[in-house]
């Protein structure tokens, strides 16, 4: 298991080497002129040419990039900018709001998805397999700012039932000190139940458009590879034995059918951290695809190279655990690794 | 059967799914706190809390006005609507108990009681080193000062612990009332000087993150792009205690949610929002709007004039014709901007700025004036804008497009994103543009200065240059620092003169700054700086 981890680790090496590259290379690329834009509306020529100085932007690109790598090695991502931070500090701060949102949004996804594949599978041609076959296909047509968009409209302007969408807490209530910086725990861990019920009640409207936005793949995959394993041999071997249909198909069924379920699930959660960034906006989430997009707005550079890594990170350590939970699954992956 | 079970069970999802916000479970304190708490919600929100920083923009302006103090400020007066305006003419005040001008200084006297956040006394040496720190930086607050004649730290002198005197490089109309803008705020010295290093002798790195002024609030929160959050200083010298005593700002993009957070009372106050939000929240009533012209400003489109077809005044001049005014008052800002067209033939010209040129649309003019100019099939052209303004921009450009095809001109549109605007103009390039401009300092030979002088400057769009214009701009100034007002008065209806029949922009409208808030919400004053000022307001 270690050599596995351990081998995976040094594969990730050199994607990782190229995405440092590949994102100073790209930001570089980006139209407009950092140093003009901070200046600010009054500057002269003099001035742009000071700030550009300052920023070190005026050295050669070579130069510019071996200094990037260098303070890399040293864990500093730079300073942004637009909000006047350093990037790793941000970073650090905003990445639990992101997890906290699409952690739940994929678990409300996959509370509802699977069973619904699953019913699906077992009673293909039923209204239950056409419901799960609208609901995907309508959440994943809708673009999800518009459906957040609509929730908010419907929910919070209309029926006045959600609290008003402006990030992870009411006005009014303090966060709880930060722990894991989840709120829905440190709120816990602080005993503060009023705040936790705030916490959980922004949470719910950009949850549930993040979650109807991933039905489908989830849904979906886990009936065509339920139908699969339902119409393999040893499903047969079991119904035939005698065995209570529940068992056969939780035990027998669902199990061999979670491998490609799983696969979905690391696909669909790095696709939600794509979607996140439009939810953040709709919700004024204090997350980290918010201020990506603000950064790469005002060609803020530091910023979107460090969101960019954090991601490329992610991404790595995500596959990992999926390929470590393919072996728990499935014992005979543990035996080719 | 199966339908109507499938809705129910839907319905019934989507209600479980929603719990109620529960205003019962909020404790009476902080009902309490919400009375006293003014909740702003905007777009953007503040990148540096110092103005004197590199690169702060304009969020941060107005955590700068709020929490530091200036040695004079400007008086109220009634502005249109009868909404209280920033008086140009007249000062008060504010860490100042006295100002005495003489002919080539000017001599403050410092309050006697004034405290620093942290409590240390404001003395004139925190006031010297606040204005050399302005004049020094480099970059933006530089250059402001330099606009009111003060460019060296010698100018500001030190005569006791509560006297300032500044002198005058210049005889410069503007020296006083620079002193009044944001930029010259007073810095806790002694401070920032323990939290500043070699690399950064002026401590911008401690000023950006937390405020060091004598104020009538402080911040005491800040997450960039989140949230700013104030709090009242109880012991604010500057002027009348301030009503509110916490101020919540919270930074929300999107702006149809800003506009619910409004309509449902959970927000005090907003702008930023589409021109049809406003005109529609002013329609229905339910909240108070406030649309008041930018002191000083005016949208318009800009030709380079250093390349043909631009270069010839018949073709600019058609294009003044070609324009669709009204269309763009009507269609573009709901009505929510002061036309600066269609003034009567035989109007004439004021000494003031901005006012109405004499064109209109006619098409037939237009056409004429292009066959002279020898461009009778037209011609092909660019029009450029900033896409940070795209919600008036867009559709202006459009109009104007589809204007100019009746007389023969292909334009296309060319979207510039906002972070590349400035070096586009910069680069002044672009043939045909639209863009704002708006001083801070309410002058007409201010405008003119930045923006028709042959110095050229970035405000300078069209690189246009005409040596009668420079001796107009010039003239005025040196009449208005001596006090020569008939000589100012011709100087000045010769340059705004000049400008119509040159046409090297051609001035649209005055754009509007528009506020919303709840009706509970008094105390709204127009700045020129045109964001808010906490500390006249009230709520309740």
């Amino acid at each position: 298991m270690l050599t596995m981890i351990g081998k995976r680790l040094m594969f990730a090496i050199p994607s990782l080497i190229g995405v440092v590259i590949v994102t100073f290379l790209l930001t570089r690329a980006l139209p407009g002129d950092p140093a003009a834009y901070f200046a600010g509306p009054a500057a002269t020529k003099e001035a742009v040419e000071q700030i550009r100085k300052k920023l070190g932007l005026d050295r050669p690109l070579i130069e510019q990039f071996f200094r990037y790598t260098n303070d890399l090695a040293h864990g500093d991502f730079g300073n942004s900018l637009t909000t006047g931070q350093p990037v790793a500090t941000e970073i650090r701060n905003r990445l639990p709001a992101s997890a906290e949102l699409t952690l739940l949004g994929l678990i409300v996804s996959i509370v509802i998805a699977i069973p619904l594949g699953v019913l699906a599978a077992t009673r293909p041609g039923s209204w239950v397999d056409h419901l799960c076959r609208v609901t995907t296909t309508a959440g994943v047509s809708l673009p999800v700012f518009f459906t957040g968009l609509v929730l908010v409209y419907v929910f919070y302007f209309r029926l006045g039932w959600s609290p008003a969408p402006l990030g992870r807490l009411d006005v009014f209530y303090s966060a709880p000190p930060t722990v894991t910086g989840f709120y829905l725990i440190d709120t816990l861990i602080a005993r503060d139940f009023e705040a936790w019920r705030s916490a959980f009640s922004q949470l719910i409207l950009p949850a549930t458009t993040l979650a109807i936005f991933s039905l489908a793949p989830i849904a979906r995959m886990t009936r065509a590879s339920m139908l699969a394993v339902l119409a393999s041999e040893f499903v047969r071997t079991a119904r035939a034995s005698g065995l209570s249909p529940a068992t056969v198909i939780v035990t027998y069924a669902f199990r061999n059918a979670m491998l490609p379920v799983i696969t979905t699930l690391s696909m669909v959660f790095s696709f939600l951290l794509g979607a996140n960034v439009l939810v953040e906006k709709v919700f004024a989430w204090p997350g980290i695809g918010s201020y990506a997009v603000e950064a790469l707005i005002s060609s803020d550079f530091a910023p979107v190279q460090g969101f960019v890594l954090t991601m490329a990170v992610m991404y790595v350590l995500l596959n990992l655990i999926i390929d470590i939970l393919y072996g728990v699954i499935d014992p005979r992956v543990r035996l080719e690794g | 059967m199966k339908r109507r079970d499938f809705l129910k069970s839907v319905s019934g999802l989507a209600a479980g799914a929603v719990l109620p916000a529960a205003p019962s479970v909020i404790s009476s304190a902080k009902a309490d706190a919400r009375s006293e708490t003014l909740l702003i919600v905007s777009e953007g929100g503040p990148n540096n809390l110092d103005i004197h920083g590199v690169g702060t923009n304009v969020p941060g302006y107005e955590v700068s006005w709020n929490c530091y103090d200036r040695l004079i400020s400007h008086e109220m007066k009634s502005g249109p609507g009868g909404v209280p305006y920033y008086d140009r003419d007249k000062f008060k005040g504010e860490l100042a108990d006295d100002m005495k001008i003489d002919d080539m200084s000017v001599t403050f006297k410092l309050k006697k009681n004034a405290k620093f956040h942290d409590g240390t006394p404001v003395t004139a040496k925190d006031v010297k080193w606040s204005l050399d720190r302005a004049v020094t930086v480099g970059g933006f607050p530089t250059f402001q000062m330099s606009a009111g004649s003060l460019t060296k730290a010698e100018q500001f002198v030190v005569i006791d612990d509560s006297t300032v005197r500044v002198d005058f490089a210049k005889k410069d109309r503007l020296t006083v009332p620079d002193l009044a803008v944001i930029v010259p705020c007073i810095i806790n010295s002694e401070l920032v000087k323990k939290n500043a290093s070699e690399k950064d002798p002026w401590g911008l790195e401690y000023t950006k993150q937390q405020t060091a002024g004598s104020g009538a609030y402080k911040v005491t929160k800040w997450t960039a792009g989140t949230e700013v959050i104030m709090e009242r200083n109880e012991d604010w010298v500057g002027g009348p205690m301030p009503k509110i005593k916490r101020v919540i700002w919270r930074m929300v993009p999107q702006a149809g949610n800003r506009r619910a957070l409004l309509e449902r009372g959970d927000a005090d106050i907003s702008y930023e929002l589409p021109f049809k939000d406003f005109q529609e929240m002013k329609a229905n009533g339910k909240l108070n709007v406030v649309s008041l012209p930018f002191s000083n400003g005016i949208q318009y489109i800009g030709m380079n004039v250093t390349k043909p077809p631009f270069d010839n005044p018949k073709v600019r001049q058609a294009m003044a014709y070609a324009m669709p005014y009204q269309k763009i008052m009507d269609a573009v800002l709901f009505g929510l901007g002061n036309p600066m067209f269609g003034a009567a033939k035989d109007k004439a010209t004021e000494v003031a700025w901005p006012q109405q040129t004499k064109y209109f649309t006619d098409m037939e003019k237009a056409k004429a004036l292009l066959a002279e100019a020898g461009y009778a099939n037209g011609f092909e052209t660019t029009i450029s804008f900033d896409l940070n303004f795209a919600g008036v921009n867009e559709p202006l450009c459009v109009l104007v497009q589809e204007s100019l095809a009746q007389l023969g001109i292909k334009t296309t549109i060319n979207k510039v994103p906002g972070a590349n605007w400035r070096t586009e103009l910069n680069k002044k390039e672009m043939p045909l543009f639209t863009n704002v401009f708006s001083g801070w300092l309410d002058y007409p030979e201010y405008f003119f200065y930045w923006c028709y002088h042959g110095n050229n400057s970035v405000f300078n769009t069209m690189s246009y240059k005409s040596s009668e214009m420079d001796k107009l701009i010039d003239g005025a100034r040196t009449a208005a620092s001596t006090g020569d007002k008939t000589a100012y008065d011709a100087d000045v209806k010769g340059f705004v003169d000049l400008a119509f029949a040159d046409v090297p922009r051609i001035p649209l409208y005055q754009p509007f700054v528009n506020v919303a808030m709840q009706k509970n919400i008094s105390g709204y004053q127009y700045w020129f700086h045109r964001r808010l000022d906490y500390r006249a307001m009230a709520k309740g």
